[in-house]
Parts: structure tokens; sequence; C-alpha cells
């Protein structure tokens, strides 16, 4: 029988294999930050045990650093003592690390494709559940606790059981207009939060083939918003393109080599997965989330719905519980809600053409009054790229702030809050309670919707424009 | 690892879904470089509502949590196990917990046992009509056990064996050193390094 590409890189990786116990699984590269390291390292030190591969791992500081004042000290002492403490772990254990300042630093997310060190057929593993972003090149990446990064980093390996194979098909194009966050909050809507659970998804189809690497990152990146373990994209010429030249990616004969591997990367004609469904891509729009898990969307055209319609008891009492928390009303057309802020960023929408996006709709228009409008980049070379080609400039001009790169109000570990009962369109990947700030309310977007939504203070599309 | 054999105690029925990682342990309270003290962040949103089941006297040094499908879906974070254990919970029940999150509780010695949501719904209502009703999760029988209510619950062998053990899974790894080595010698020129 044939195997499936995640089939394919899991099994290229076992170390070992025995009856009755997980695999051993190697890891390729390692990611680490600040917030779910320490333990690990101390876990490390108290057990007098080193660090097996540091060439095989890269550390950045995201999660806590602030976006305004870089070169001043973190205010929080809290926060400025996790950054500190990795900057100790990794000059102790000989890791390389791109510190808040540094031309290399950036969303952990980010930085591994722009530096070119993921790549199709790998195994990537980091501390932080969208990890799956890395999935976007064909490589086998998911998210670990402590425990596991404390074991990584010991033994560059990982127990695993092999997850079951889901496919989500997208056929035909994406309509204009319609963006790859738009597709992946429509899958998750479409098979729910738990929907992947268990599963490793491969996004296959006209629609993700029609995809930038960009694109396939911010589909790839949500696959646990749908409770998957992995989301996977098969690699072809798309990939290569982006790779090629990149500091980490190979050169010479070492590229020619690992060409002809990545293109066996695909699934066999013949493979079966345990689960697929199929998405027609000429039937989407604009998607927006209502509620407070990111399985809770809609089309933006669509009204906040009745919770009373909804027969699984369960379903309909979350239901209930999100619009007592979001303040809606059932009934209400999406397009009127009005937001007080908008986030552009965050390891979903934080690359180069997601500002492009914003940039192309925030040109020569104003964010309107009373809203404020964060923009994000996911990295200081992202944030370089973008300066040069003068979005920065185009952000500023519309009255929204320009800022320095990291995680930000994604989840609101450094100063970029919102405030209790604040609303906001986020470019993120998660409308949790509190998420964005204790009491905040998030609606997750597309980078065009948020632009659209800043410039007319309500949810809104370009096209509304 | 603390080792997990069999838990009698009381449980506190938390009638949501979809309690995701956040609400758990927000992230202002990831911001430690310690182990401890994460008690204090379970829940703290929710606790501030004085009606929160957590806040009711008759649920206090409850050790079993009994929860709606998609327990612990979201972020890594293992704080969110450290809270939960550290609160004084051994064993989480649901009909469906998000997979980053049970697998760190089985690293943590934390039992996340998966019933049917009818199962859950009966274990809900005994713990709501008597709080200070007694659950037995029993590992080695790989049972639940509580009032009218016995049922039988999957885990994987080796799972179970590291937890009834209270195993340290690096230390289990390193005795394949050499296996691990000799795939090291053999993976190819062109995958990356970090170092520059």
């Amino acid at each position: 029988m044939g195997r499936t590409l995640a089939d394919k890189v899991y099994d290229a990786h076992v170390v070992r294999r025995a009856e009755g116990e997980p695999d051993l699984l190697y890891i390729d590269l390692h990611l680490v930050h600040e917030v779910t390291s320490p333990q690990a390292f101390d876990g490390l030190r108290l057990a007098g045990r080193p660090v097996r591969r540091p060439d095989l791992t890269i550390a950045t500081e995201d999660h806590n650093v602030p976006t305004t004042d870089l070169l001043k000290p973190i205010a929080d002492p809290v926060s400025r003592t996790q950054v500190e403490t990795l900057r100790k772990n990794c000059a102790e254990f000989g890791i390389r690390l791109h510190p808040m300042g540094d031309a290399g630093q950036g969303i952990v997310h980010v930085i591994g494709p722009q530096l070119g060190l993921t790549q199709p057929g790998m195994t990537v593993v980091c501390g932080d559940s969208h990890t799956s972003t890395h999935g976007a090149f064909g490589a086998l990446a998911h998210g670990i606790g402590t425990s596991e990064v404390e074991h990584v980093l010991a033994t560059q390996t990982l127990p695993q059981v092999k997850p079951e194979m889901m496919a989500v098909t997208v056929n035909g194009s994406l309509p204009a207009g319609v963006t790859a966050k738009d597709l992946i909050l429509a899958i998750i809507a479409e098979i729910g939060t738990g929907g992947g659970q268990g599963h490793i998804i491969e996004y296959r189809g006209q629609a993700i083939r029609e995809l930038s690497m960009e694109g396939r990152m911010t589909v790839c990146n949500m696959s646990i918003e749908a409770g998957a373990r992995a989301g996977m994209i098969a690699p072809d010429e798309t990939t290569f393109a982006y790779l090629k030249g990149r500091p980490n990616a190979p050169q010479g004969a070492d590229w020619d080599a690992a060409v002809e591997y990545w293109t066996s990367l695909r699934t066999d004609d013949d493979a079966v997965f345990d689960k697929e469904i199929v998405i027609d891509a000429a039937t989407l729009t604009p998607f927006v989330t209502w509620g407070t898990n990111p399985g809770q969307g809609l089309p933006l055209a669509a009204s906040v719905p009745d919770p009373a319609a909804i027969e699984d008891p369960t379903e309909r009492q979350a239901a209930e519980r999100a619009l007592e928390y979001m303040g809606l009303t059932a009934g209400t057309p999406l397009r009127d809600v009005a937001v007080d802020t908008v986030f552009v960023g965050s390891c979903t929408n934080g690359r180069i053409e997601d500002l492009r996006a914003v940039a192309d709709v925030l040109r020569g228009r104003r964010v309107a009054g009373g809203v404020r409008m964060l923009v994000v980049p996911g990295s200081m070379e992202v944030k370089a790229q973008a300066e040069r080609e003068g979005l920065h400039e185009v952000v500023s001009a519309a009255g929204a702030e320009w800022r320095e790169a990291g995680c930000s109000m994604c989840l609101a570990m450094n100063p970029d809050k919102l405030t209790p009962g604040e609303r906001s369109a986020s470019t993120s990947n998660r409308n949790f309670e509190g998420r964005q700030g204790p009491g905040g309310r998030t609606h997750l977007v597309s980078p065009a919707v948020a632009a659209a939504t800043a410039v007319t203070g309500r949810l809104a599309a370009p096209a509304d424009l | 690892m603390e080792a997990f054999t069999v838990y009698t105690g009381r449980a506190v029925p938390l009638r949501r879904s979809n309690v995701d990682t956040d609400q758990i342990i927000p992230a202002v309270w990831l911001k430690q470089v310690s182990r401890t003290g994460f008690d204090k962040g379970l829940f703290s949103a929710w606790r501030e509502d004085p009606s929160f089941v957590l806040n009711q006297p008759q649920y206090a040094d409850a050790g079993i949590l009994v929860a709606g499908p998609d327990f612990g879906t979201g972020s890594s974070r293992e704080h969110a196990v450290w809270a939960l254990q550290q609160y004084g919970f051994r064993v989480v029940i649901a009909p469906r917990f998000g997979d980053i999150f049970r697998n760190n509780s089985t690293k943590m010695g934390l039992l996340p046992v998966v019933l049917p949501a009818e199962t859950v719904a009966a274990l809900q209502d005994q713990a709501e009509r008597d709080p200070a009703a007694e659950i037995t999760v029993d590992l080695e029988r790989r049972e639940v056990r509580g009032g009218a209510v016995t049922a039988s619950f999957e885990i994987d062998d080796y799972t179970r064996w590291r937890l009834l053990e209270g195993l340290d899974d690096i230390g289990l790894t390193l005795r394949y050193a050499d296996d691990i080595a000799a795939f090291e010698a053999e993976r190819p020129s062109y995958k990356p390094v970090t170092t520059v």
C-alpha cells in the first residue's frame, strides 16, 4: 500500500522501533523561546545532562518582548527575568540565540523559514503549539510541552506514536479577495476544534497548490486550532524557489541532492487516509470568528448565530456563553460589529505578504477615528524588508502604529493588550477568552479584512470600501 | 514523575466544552522560570467569579476534574498541567482532550481519562447531587468507579506502565544512545545545522 507524505517523513526519522513501545523519532530542528524552556534547562542542570545537539537547536526571544523602546530594558521585571534566563541558558549550553534588538530576532515560526532552516522532509519541534506552521514545507512539525523540550535537548529524539492521517482537499481556486486565512478559518469552522484530534492533516488540492509559501504557512499554522497534531503540504517548485539561496538552505551539490529527495515527498496515489474532507474553494468568502474558539466562525456576510437554533446541547451552551462573553446579540450582521483595536501580526499573519496586503488596503486611506491599529512585523527581517518597500510609511500615514517584531497582542504577554470589554479584529490565531488581555474580545480575521476593518471601524472586507 | 496507580477522591464538575489552556492558566502566569506556584493561576480569570465551581466550598480538596469535550485545547504550555497538579488534581476526565495537553499530562503523572460524553455527564450529575461522593480512578484496572457508574477507559500499555512506575522518559531514552548515534551517522549532509 502507498504511503502518505507524513508517513514518509515519519518513517525516515525512526531511530528505534520495538513492539509495545512508542517509536523513537529523531528531531532535525529544535526551536526554543523564552517561555517554555527555562524549566527544561533547569531539568538538564539538575540531572547533569548536556544538550546533545546545540547545532540543531536555535533560540529567539519573542513572546515577552515589547514592540517599542527596544533599546531600553524590559519594564516588566518578570518578563525581563524570563528573557535574561534564556540568554544565560543559551550561553551555558552553547545554543545560537537571536536576542531582542538583533537583526535576526523574530517570532520563532517566522525566523526558521526565513533562515531556510525549515526544509522539506525534516522533523521540527518547539515548545509552542504553532510549530505546525513549518509543515508548509513538507516538514513534520509539532508543538511540545516543557518535559518534551527537555527530552529533545537531552536526546535529540522524542518517543512518538504515529498519528492517524487526515486529508483536507481544497478543490478549485480561491475567488479574488479570499485568502489563506479565510480558507483555514472556514476549514476549522467545518471540522471543529477537535476535528483533527489525533491526526496529521495534509492539505491538498488545487487551491493549496496555488498558495504562496506564506499562505501555506498561514494554513498549516492553524492546524492546531482544528485539534490536529500537525499540518503538512507536499513540497513543490513553490517550496524550492522559496528556499533557494536562503542562509541555511543547502548549496551546490547538496542542493541538488536535497531537491531530488524533496521531490519524492508526496503522498502516493494509492495511499489511504484515515479521514478525508473535501472543500470547494469557489464557495469561500472572507471569513471571521464571532465566538471564543476558532471553530466559531462564519462568512463576513453572515449574522451572529442564534444559539437556540443549535441542536447539540454542548455546542448550544458554548455558543450562549461565547455570545455573552463577546457582548454580541444573535442576529446582528457581522458587518455591524464595531471594533476598538485592530492587530496585524503573529506567526499566523506577520510575514511580508501579510504586511503588503494590509498596506494595499491602507494606501491613501485613514484608520477610523477611535480605532487603534497595531502593525507588528513577525521578525526584524520582515520589518526591514517592509521598510525597504515603504510599507511603514503607508501604515503610519494611515494613522496606524508601526512596531518592532514579536508575538505582541497575539497572546498579550508583552505590554500590547486589550483592556476589559475592548474588541479587536486580529490576524492572530486564537480568540479564546482573555487571550489578548483579560476581558478582551477577539475576532480572528485575515490581514485584508483587518485593514478594511480599521478603515471603517466595523468588520469589513476591502470590497466594502 | 509521580507514579499513578489508584486514586480515590471527590470530583468537581466543570460543565464547559473547549476549556483551552489559556483558561486553565492565562499567559500572564507563564512568565515564571520556576516549576512551582502555578496553583494560584489555575483558572484565575474564572475564579474571579464567586459562583465558579472551584470557589464552592463543597468541592474543596477534590482531586478529580470532570470536564466537557475538548479539554486542554490550544497552547502547548505544560504550565496547564503543573497548575492542575499543584492545585491538587490527580485526574481529569473528559470526552476528548487536546493532543498536546494529554501528552504533557502523561509526562507529569496527571492522568487524563477519556470517557463517553454520557458517562462524563453522569459523573458530573453525581458530583452535583452529592459533592462528597468519591470516585475511584484505577489505572491498574483501567476503570472509573463511582456511585452508579462503572466505566472502563482506554490507555495504551506503554503509557500506563510509565505512569504506574512513575518513570523518567529521558532516562528511558538514553538507554538507546547508541541507536541515536548510529542514526546520526547516517543523516544526509544536506540537512541543515543552526551554527553560523
